[in-house]
C-alpha cells in the first residue's frame, strides 16, 4: 500500500499536526510493507521540503505555483488532483485541519472517492485495515473499513499520533518538483486577509489550573459560582463552544479545537460532555477531573478523577472545602 | 435570494444511547430527535438573509419518516418550504453518497445559495457542505462567521484555528458552512407553528433520485469506546464527594 502524505503550511511554518499524521504514515508504510512519499504545497516552501526531506520517507514532493501562495480550496484540490494523478497513490493521509476540512472532501470527490475524515487511530483485523472515529459526539467510536477501489482518503485528528515518533531517515530523501497547472480563473474564492482580532486579555495557556465550564451551568446566572471557585482555585474561568457561541463567556475563553489548547497542571471540567471539538484542546492536561451527572459522559474517558453528581449540588460544597483547606 | 439550506435530524443532546444489535447503528426506538444544532446556525442565517435580500428559505433534510418534525421546526421558524429526501436507511450512506443523494435534489432547483452547518452531532462526518460544492460545480467557504451580499458576490469571515480570521470573496452561487455561534437562534412563535401548517413540504423518495450509492466507506461496527485513561470516582454525598476531591488534589496529585 503506497502512501502519500499531505502535509499543510501556513506562510512558510509548519502546521505541527503535519509531523503527527507523518508520525502515522510511516507507522502505517512499515506495517503495509509500501512506499512513502510526501507533499508540501504552496509558493516559496523549497526550505519547508528540504527539512522534511531529513525524516523517514522516500520521496518529498515539492507542489509549487503562483496561485498556491494563498490557499484557495479551488487552488489546492485543482494541484492535489493532478499530483495525485501522477504519482498514483492507494492511500493519502492528511492531518484533520481546517484548511484540510476546506478542500480535502472536495479533492477525494473530484477523483469520484470519499474521505475517513477525523480518525483517532487505525488498526488491522484480519488482514483488513480500519481506521477508528468517533461518532456521537464522542459517546460511540467506529470502525471504518475503506471500501471500493484506490485512492482511499483518510485525515487524523491533532493528537491522535505523536510527532516526536518521527523517524529520522538513514540519508536524506530526494526532493522532487512536480509541475501542476492552474489558470487563475479557476480559483474562484479570493482570498483576502489572514488575521487575529484584538490582542487577547487573558493567556489561557499560561494558567496553572482551569475551571471549566459546559452546557451543564444551564444559565448564565451560575457562571459566578463557577468563576468563584477558579478565583479561589486561583486558576482562570474557561468554557466549552457552546457557552461562548451563547455569548456567556467571551470567545477568548474557549477552549477546543476552535479556541484554545491548554495543558494546566489542573483542568476541571463543570457540566462539560467531552465532545473531540473539546476534548483535544484540553487531554494534555495533568490532572483532569471530570464533574458531570451522565456517567457515560465521554469527558470522563479522560478524567483522573470523576464525580457522577449534579454540579450545582458539587459546587458549592467544593467551594466550602477549599475555603475550609486554606 | 433564493436560499437552500441543509438540516439534519439527530438524537436529541441527552438521549440515552443504546447500540443496537448488528453494531451498525444506536437503537432508536427510545429516544427523541431534534435539529442538529450546528444546522439551526446555517437555518437562522438562511432566514436573516431571505428578511434582507427577498428570496425564499428551503429546508431540505434526509431521513426516514421522522425527520419531517424537524422540517416542520424549520418551516415554524420561518423557512418557506420543506423538501424531505426520504430513505429509511440513510444512517448507511457514506458522506459521498448522502451528498450525492442531496445534490441531486438541489440541482432539480435554481438556488443563489446552499447552506450547511458546520457537521452534525452524530455521525460528525462534516463534509456534506464542501461535497455539495463539488458535486453541484459551486464555489465554497467554510467556518463562516459573517456574510455580506452585494451585487451577487459575497465578502465572508472565516474562522481558522487559534484565533486566527480571514476575509475571502466568493460569487453567487455558492454553498457556505456556517460555524456555529454566527448568531443567535430564534424559537417558533406561535404564529410561526400556525403558518407552518399551510406550508409545503415535497417529498423525494432517495432512490427516484438515481445516484450513485457505492460506498467508498464502511462502517464496521460503533461501540462505547474503550477508556484511555482509568479514572478515579470519588462518591458519597455532594460534601463527602467534594471533601475527597480536595484531599485527592492536595495529597495526591499535588496539583493545589
Amino acid at each position: 500500500m503506497n502512501i502519500l502524505l499531505i502535509t499543510e503550511q501556513r506562510e512558510g511554518k509548519w502546521n505541527k499536526t503535519s509531523f503527527e499524521t507523518l508520525a502515522a504514515a510511516q507507522q502505517l508504510a512499515a506495517e503495509q510493507k509500501g512506499g512513502l512519499r510526501a507533499v508540501v504545497i504552496g509558493k516559496g516552501v523549497l526550505a519547508l521540503a528540504e527539512e522534511l526531506a531529513a525524516s523517514k520517507i522516500d520521496e518529498v514532493l515539492l507542489v509549487e505555483h503562483e496561485l498556491l501562495e494563498k490557499y484557495t480550496p479551488d487552488g489546492f484540490s485543482l494541484a492535489l488532483k493532478q499530483v495525485i494523478e501522477q504519482v498514483k497513490p492507494d492511500l493519502v493521509l492528511l492531518p484533520h485541519t481546517y484548511q484540510v476540512r476546506d478542500y480535502a472532501p472536495k479533492l477525494a470527490a473530484s477523483l469520484g472517492k470519499g474521505m475517513v475524515a477525523d480518525c483517532i487511530g487505525y488498526k488491522t483485523e484480519g488482514g483488513k485495515l480500519l481506521f477508528v472515529r468517533q461518532m456521537f459526539q464522542g459517546k460511540t467510536a467506529a470502525d471504518v473499513s475503506l471500501q471500493g477501489a484506490a485512492p482511499w482518503f483518510v485525515s487524523f485528528q491533532a493528537g491522535a499520533f505523536r510527532a516526536d515518533l518521527v523517524a529520522k531517515g538513514s540519508a536524506r530523501a530526494p526532493v522532487k518538483p512536480v509541475t501542476v497547472e492552474l489558470k487563475p480563473e479557476q480559483i474562484r474564492t479570493k482570498p483576502l486577509e489572514l488575521f487575529r482580532e484584538a490582542k487577547q486579555a487573558v493567556d489561557l495557556t499560561q494558567a496553572p489550573i482551569i475551571v471549566a465550564i459546559g452546557r451543564g451551568i444551564k444559565a448564565s446566572e451560575n457562571i459566578p459560582m463557577a468563576e468563584k471557585l477558579a478565583k479561589l482555585l486561583g486558576g482562570e474561568i474557561a468554557a466549552s463552544r457552546p457557552i461562548c457561541d451563547e455569548g456567556w463567556l467571551p470567545m477568548e475563553r474557549q477552549i477546543g479545537s476552535s479556541g484554545q489548547t491548554v495543558a494546566p497542571k489542573l483542568y476541571l471540567a463543570l457540566g462539560i460532555s467531552g465532545a473531540i471539538q473539546h476534548v483535544v484542546g484540553m487531554k494534555g492536561s495533568r490532572t483532569i477531573v471530570a464533574i458531570n451527572k451522565d456517567q457515560n459522559a465521554p469527558i470522563f474517558e479522560v478524567a483522573d478523577f470523576g464525580i457522577v453528581a449534579d454540579i450545582f449540588e458539587i459546587i458549592p460544597a467544593l467551594t466550602e472545602e477549599l475555603e475550609k483547606a486554606k | 435570494m433564493n436560499v437552500a439550506v441543509c438540516i439534519k435530524q439527530v438524537p436529541a443532546k441527552d438521549a440515552p444511547l443504546a447500540i443496537a444489535e448488528g453494531s451498525a447503528w444506536i437503537r432508536e426506538a427510545d429516544i427523541g430527535f431534534e435539529m442538529n444544532e450546528p444546522d439551526r446556525f446555517a437555518l437562522e442565517e438562511a432566514l436573516r438573509l431571505k428578511e434582507k435580500h427577498g428570496g425564499e428559505v428551503v429546508a431540505i433534510s434526509m431521513g426516514p419518516e421522522r425527520v419531517k418534525s424537524t422540517i416542520k421546526e424549520a418551516l415554524a421558524k420561518g423557512a418557506d418550504r420543506g423538501i424531505h429526501v426520504a430513505d429509511d436507511k440513510f444512517f448507511q450512506l457514506d458522506p459521498l453518497a448522502a451528498a450525492r443523494s442531496l445534490a441531486a435534489a438541489i440541482a432539480r432547483e435554481k438556488f443563489d445559495l446552499v447552506l450547511t452547518g458546520l457537521q452534525s452531532d452524530d455521525h460528525g462526518f462534516g463534509q456534506t457542505g464542501v461535497l455539495l460544492a463539488e458535486l453541484l460545480r459551486l464555489p465554497h467557504a467554510t467556518l463562516i462567521i459573517q456574510i455580506d451580499v452585494a451585487d451577487r458576490r459575497m465578502k465572508l469571515k472565516r474562522e481558522l484555528e487559534a484565533g486566527w480570521f480571514q476575509w475571502v470573496e466568493l460569487p453567487l452561487p455558492a454553498v457556505l458552512s456556517i460555524q456555529s455561534g454566527i448568531n443567535k437562534v430564534r424559537y417558533a412563535t406561535l404564529k410561526g407553528i400556525m403558518a407552518a401548517k399551510k406550508k409545503e413540504i415535497a417529498t423525494i423518495p432517495r432512490e427516484s433520485l438515481g445516484v450513485a450509492s457505492e460506498m467508498t466507506q464502511r462502517v464496521e461496527r460503533i461501540y462505547v469506546p474503550q477508556k484511555t485513561k482509568k479514572t478515579e470516582f470519588l462518591t458519597g454525598t455532594p460534601k463527602e464527594a467534594a471533601a475527597k476531591l480536595v484531599e485527592k488534589l492536595k495529597f495526591e496529585a499535588r496539583v493545589i
